[in-house]
């Protein structure tokens, strides 16, 4: 399991390439890369400011892959999220789920990802062309969250 | 008997201030509590921490409901709704 926030770029192949070959039972490998769009809520995006909360970050994060691991048969996991100033077409965030089989792995590289929009402690502030602005959490992004509640995992392995 | 308090994102620009060392004053023993007596400050503290809806409150690294005790030593964070991913 690997959990990282940091500056840095990452490459999603090279990570899923280790948790491909770190266990001979991983029969799939799902991953989610978020990127930084040009455009949101109707304005030109020149730049992106990732501000975090440092220590709570990482625990957030920690507790959401628990959560998943305790749900479907997580094999290996890798979680990267990147702060500070970002352009558009940079990589956000990396979430990649080994397991043994697709729709283990499938399930929870979505439900990491729908925990981490709304639990995880990062605020996104825009450069637009119309001045700087914080990013305004969505109700979408609860809703996807919360399909999760009382939904069981599959434990396929 | 201090906290450490803490702001993030929004609230640390509308307060100019990103957290400070707090006396927490006697009867102030839960994060609900805490969030209305900073309020009380008036002015930017007022605008920004009077509606509890638009803020998410954290204890010690953990995301808490308003009515969570609070203790000296404690480091306690506001910030807006998460906006990450």
């Amino acid at each position: 399991m690997k959990i990282a926030v940091q500056h840095e770029d990452f490459d999603a192949g090279a990570e899923m390439r280790a948790v491909s070959r770190a266990n001979p039972g991983v029969g799939g490998v799902a991953a989610f890369v978020g990127l930084v769009r040009d455009r949101n809520e109707g304005a030109a995006v020149g730049a992106m400011t990732l501000e975090h909360y440092p220590g709570m970050t990482e625990k957030a994060l920690s507790g959401i892959v628990d959560e998943a691991r305790g749900r479907w048969q997580v094999l290996d996991c890798v979680v990267i999220h990147r702060v500070g100033e970002l352009k558009p077409t940079d990589q956000i965030v990396l979430v990649v789920v080994a397991s043994g089989h697709r729709g283990d792995a499938f399930a929870a590289c979505e439900f990491i990802m729908d925990y981490l929009k709304t639990r995880a402690p990062f605020w996104k502030k825009e450069a637009t062309s119309g001045g700087a602005r914080w990013v305004e959490a969505r109700a979408s992004d609860d809703q996807a969250a919360d399909r999760w509640a009382g939904r069981a995992g599959r434990k396929t392995g | 008997m201090k906290v450490k308090l803490l702001f993030f994102a929004s609230l640390r620009e509308q307060l100019g201030s990103g957290g400070e060392e707090f006396e927490l004053p006697a009867g102030v023993a839960t994060v609900a509590a805490l969030r209305a007596h900073l309020a009380g400050r008036g002015g930017a503290w007022h605008s920004a921490l009077a509606d509890e809806k638009l803020l998410r409150m954290a204890v010690n690294q953990d995301i808490v409901k308003p009515g969570a005790p609070i203790k000296p030593g404690d480091e306690i964070a506001f910030f807006p709704p998460v906006t990450g991913g």
